[in-house]
């Protein structure tokens, strides 16, 4: 078992409901290829730094799993076979990585 | 009357203000490539990585920031190319 993140970007046309239920999509999938969620955040609405697929914004999400090397071919594969997905990154996550999520996190459940 | 400058006290033409690496010396050794904030004191106004000759960040933590940046640009957090970034 390894420790993956993946940041992936949905498209502004889906309102805020239809990308949490792509999201939710998504997470269940992943469970079903065998992952273990550890974390999942919601970016919100975020402009791009450069247009993609001529779109200028995007939903941003972050989602912290455990898993498989092989499942992560199969969840990419299900990424790019997604129309509503623009961009997403996939980053196994090595010690430091790992505990500066950890940190992160901390900070950010403090302050909300 | 001349033209000469005068100084009370003589310039330092050549100060040589020491370079350090500055995960090293914060202890920072992850460096995240979601944060633009950050990632931005490594990129020039034209979104250009900042060589080491400048930032003066060592060789190991030089690979990271690319890699960092690198990806931030993936995801459309930095851009590729800009002008007047700062």
């Amino acid at each position: 078992m390894n420790s993956y993140e993946t940041v992936f970007i949905l498209t502004p046309v889906l309102s805020d409901d239809q990308a949490k239920e792509a999201v939710q999509k998504f997470e269940s999938e992943m469970k079903a290829f065998g992952a273990k969620i550890k974390h999942s955040e919601n970016w919100g609405l975020r402009k791009l730094a450069y247009p993609i697929q001529k779109k200028s914004t995007g939903f941003y999400f972050l989602v912290e799993f455990e898993a498989d090397g092989k499942v992560v071919a199969d969840y990419e594969l299900m990424m790019k076979r997604d129309e509503r997905v623009l961009r997403f990154l996939t980053v196994k996550m090595d010690v430091d990585h790992v505990a500066y999520s950890e940190k992160r996190r901390a900070k950010t459940e403090a302050t909300a | 009357m001349s033209n000469d400058i005068r100084y009370l006290t003589p310039i330092n033409i050549d100060i040589k203000k020491d370079k350090y690496c500055r995960f090293k010396k914060s202890g920072i050794k992850f460096i995240d490539y979601k944060d633009p904030n950050f990632l931005l004191k490594l990129v020039n106004e034209q979104g250009k990585i900042l060589p080491r000759r400048i930032t003066g960040t060592s060789a190991k933590y030089q690979k990271r920031v690319n890699k960092a940046i690198k990806r931030a640009r993936h995801l459309a957090i930095l851009p590729y190319v800009s002008d007047m970034l700062k």
